[in-house]
């Protein structure tokens, strides 16, 4: 086990590498970002010269992307064009982002893993058909049209919520905002464990546990839900990844300031300080949640391990 | 046993979940009203460093114009420069200029405000080593080509041009003769500074520190800045209300609705899509006036098959085939107006602005737009490619339409197209690396309503804005005349001739006047925009 942690560890470096490097080139290849910095006018070109030397532009994308790894290994991510640190950008914005897809990841677990346990053990049945179909509805429907009218009705016309969030973000205003970030991979959380449990019920395991007499509870928890939750399990750790990175549509509704929005920014602006720190974050949080994914399988299936 | 702690904590979690959303409702707005009431309103992340000299955005120049106020400041509504910290401002020769200040004005800090506090700033603004983005402002200073030169490093830390004379005076000595430059002071780049600014830059720049009617509460950058009136201010133009709370938002959208909702006091960027609903959904409380800007089209001059007789011909016939007042209703819904000059309605006719300076070349007329195309040879390499920035704003719309006017004018669907860049920086990069071939977007935000500022750093011979590289003898002559002429009404008349030249050899295509939009609740009243199109915050009233 510890070995296998150490090997995948080491793993993750020359991913990371390479992640970044690509990261790099690419926001290079948009072009020179001091032109955009003075509005609809030409910078003029001594102030222009001084700013590419200050953020290290006038050199090769080599020597730049050299000099950046070299910083971010001391923890220095550089300096947005607005004169803030990378980092302090960081502070603000990953807390917030955190707090949704936690709400996001919690409304998952709880309410996909309960419909898809429930319809899982009741294939068939009237409520079976009635979830999947709704699945089917929330897959179909994009986040952004969710999120307005969202919006719209819970907070301008019903006035339950706050249509837009207020800066510090607390948990409580990031509720609905959560729920509609949640909402397609929660149907297919709900679709995933539904396949799994009705697929496991068969199994001799169950068979067996049933024959022994357990109560119904401790079947489906302990025995049916445990290894039914793998293929979930996979789902929803990348899913952490996907829901960090891809805020971007639910941020912009609810006026939430987090990764999404400070990316987007970022970008517009092509500040690629700010684009390549936060991405590099972001590749870092993909690879953790795997890793964990990965040790979580053995937890779950005590068949599973790694050597 | 494992399955009773998981119960346990899915239903902590629900009910943790459940008590939050039901305190999540309700509206909050604070504060009362009166003179003390506080409003809201909508605001985007400043690009730069809040420094005077270094911002050049709308939305920085806000808060600038809220937190300092200069020697001249913009009447809010006609736009005319008046004395606020300056007491007099003489010169015999368009070039010495002697600058008075009041006695009695301090920093919010308590720091007294000397003629020390305006010559630093300007050094400090025009000293290449600070990376100021409004250098420029300070070129026509004397000794500027040593603090800032264009090349290389530079050879002075301060403008030889300016002078302290003592406390309350100094002295400015101009590189070239500008009548009109006092009027030029009430642009935010010419602010005072504390000592603060220098000493503890860093803290400052956190907090800023001025002279206006507002001091800053509280700064949280990229989210939210507390403005409350500050009590001590000298000024006549005190706050009427007790604060602002700007509010960063990531989509203007989102503002709109948050000020439907009743939780925003005062959105000053109305999203296209709504400005259809927006006078309903208002009711009266939507403001749509002009601002000091003006949209055109460029072409480069540099390329040589533009800077030709006849293409000079096929330039004034494709102005004549765009039809304006269509445009302006259907895909601004009338937040645009036809240009008929080069300048803008907010100057008013005494400033410089004339309706119909450019006209039958900028009128719709498609068969005589055909003959002159065809007169001047046709379009240069057979077809128009109009070059924008697609990342921002909806430039697509208005050019495919301009598009869909010349090829109904020449009867060949393939004789305009648009030509999108993927970002504003890149679409910069283009222009300035003089790499396109054909026209492409160019617009102009005043910097101070003067119709120099309109004319000279457009078309003016290597002037710091004339993306197009228009040249013309005649037109810089009288540029440099009404620069030189002390009375103001007979140089607003030479530079309306100059802007005649510019029409003559149609350097560049007007296309129309933006307004100012904005919308506001039924809590606040007595709001305008400025002709900046920045909303005028200390007027606005709290119920």
């Amino acid at each position: 086990m510890g070995r296998y942690v150490i090997r995948r560890l080491l793993q993750m470096i020359p991913v990371f590498i390479g992640a970044t490097l690509l990261i790099f080139l690419m926001v290079n290849v948009m072009g020179d970002p001091i032109a955009g910095l003075c509005g609809d006018r030409a910078c003029d070109p001594a102030t222009a010269a001084q700013l590419r030397s200050q953020f290290g532009l006038d050199k090769s994308v080599w020597q730049q992307y050299l000099t950046y790894m070299g910083n971010v290994f001391t923890g220095d991510f550089g300096t947005a064009f607005n004169g803030e640190k990378v980092t302090d950008l960081m502070g603000s914005a990953f807390p917030v982002t955190i707090r949704l897809t936690v709400v996001a990841i919690v409304f998952e677990i709880i309410i996909g893993i309960t419909f898809g346990v429930i319809t899982g053990l009741r294939r068939g049945r009237p409520i079976d058909s009635t979830v999947l179909l709704l699945t089917l509805v929330v897959i179909s429907v994009p986040t952004f049209v969710t999120g307005l009218l969202a919006q719209l009705f819970l907070g301008v016309n019903w006035g339950i919520i706050e249509p837009a969030v207020s800066p510090s973000a607390p948990l409580n205003q990031l509720i609905v905002p959560g729920l509609v970030l949640a909402s397609v991979s929660l149907a297919y959380v709900t679709r995933l464990t539904r396949t799994s449990i009705a697929e496991n019920r068969r199994a001799d395991y169950v068979r067996t546990a049933v024959a022994k007499g357990l109560p119904k509870r401790r079947i489906i928890v302990r025995h049916l839900l445990r290894n039914s939750l793998i293929p979930v399990v996979t789902f929803i750790g990348t899913d952490i990844g996907a829901l960090m990175g891809g805020a971007i549509v639910t941020e912009r509704i609810f006026n939430i300031h987090g990764v999404g929005y400070q990316l987007y920014q970022g970008i517009l602006r092509q500040n690629s300080q700010t684009v390549v720190g936060f991405v590099t974050v972001l590749v870092i949080v993909f690879l953790v949640a795997n890793l964990i994914v990965d040790l979580l399988y053995a937890v779950l299936d005590p068949r599973i391990r790694y050597a | 046993m494992r399955g009773a702690t998981h119960a346990k904590w899915a239903a902590c979690a629900v009910t943790v979940a459940l008590a939050a959303t039901a305190c999540g409702g309700g509206g909050s707005s604070s504060g009362g009203g009166g003179s003390n009431g506080v409003l809201s309103s909508s605001w985007g992340d400043p690009q730069n460093p809040l420094e005077p000299a270094n911002t050049n955005e709308v939305q920085g120049g806000k808060v600038l114009d809220m937190v300092f106020r200069g020697l001249k400041r913009y009447n809010p509504k006609t736009g005319k420069a008046e004395n606020m910290l300056a007491s007099k401002i003489e010169t015999t020769d368009s070039v010495n200029f002697k600058i008075t200040i009041k006695s009695g004005w301090t920093f919010s800090n308590g720091e007294k405000i000397t003629a020390k506090s305006f010559v630093d700033a300007w050094n400090y603004g025009a000293d290449l080593k600070n990376n100021q983005k409004n250098a420029y402002f300070f070129g026509y200073i004397d000794g500027y080509d040593k603090v800032h030169p264009d090349t290389g490093s530079a050879t002075a830390t301060t403008l030889s041009g300016l002078k302290v004379v003592n406390d309350t005076t100094f002295t400015v000595k101009l590189n070239q003769k500008f009548s009109t430059f006092p009027d030029t002071l009430g642009y935010a780049a010419f602010a005072p500074l504390p000592s603060e600014f220098y000493t503890n830059h860093s803290a400052w720049l956190s907090k800023p520190i001025g002279n206006g009617p507002y001091t800053i509460k509280s700064y949280t950058k990229g989210s939210e800045m507390s403005l409350r009136t500050w009590d001590k201010y000298p000024g006549s133009d005190k706050a009427q209300n007790g604060g602002v709370d700007l509010k960063v938002y990531t989509d203007n959208n989102t503002a709109y609705t948050d000020l439907t909702a009743g939780n925003l006091d005062l959105v000053d960027d109305i999203p296209a899509a709504q400005l259809k609903n927006v006078k309903s959904d208002l009711s009266g409380r939507y403001i749509n006036t002009p601002a000091g800007i003006i949209q055109t089209l460029a072409f480069p001059f540099y390329k040589p098959e533009w800077n030709t007789a006849g293409a000079k011909k096929v330039r004034i016939g494709l102005s004549m085939a765009i039809n304006r007042p269509q445009i302006t209703k259907t895909i601004f819904a009338d937040t645009r107006t036809p240009a008929t000059d080069w300048t803008s309605p907010v100057l008013g006719a005494a400033g410089g602005y004339k309706a119909g300076l450019c006209g039958s070349s900028c009128t719709y007329n498609p068969t005589e737009a055909k003959k002159m195309i065809k007169e001047g040879g046709g379009i240069p390499g057979g077809q128009l490619k109009i070059t924008y920035n697609a990342d921002t704003g909806s430039h697509k719309e208005w050019i495919d339409a301009i598009c869909n006017n010349v090829n109904n004018a020449l009867g060949n669907d393939k004789a305009c197209v648009g030509n999108p860049v993927g970002t504003f920086a890149d679409f910069r990069n283009q222009i300035s690396a003089k790499k396109l071939s054909g026209p492409f977007r160019a617009g102009w935000q005043m910097d101070y309503p003067l119709i120099q500022n309109f004319l000279q750093p457009l078309y003016y011979t290597n002037a710091s804005s004339n993306d197009g590289h228009w040249t013309n003898k005649t037109f810089d002559k009288l540029v440099n005349e009404a620069n030189a002429d002390t009375d103001t009404a007979s140089a607003v008349q030479k530079f309306q001739q100059a802007e005649g030249v510019l029409r003559d050899d149609m350097g560049a295509i007007p296309l129309w006047y933006q307004n100012g939009s904005a919308g506001y609740s039924d809590r606040i009243s007595n709001v305008a925009l400025n002709p900046f199109s920045v909303p005028v915050y200390n007027e606005i009233k709290v119920h």
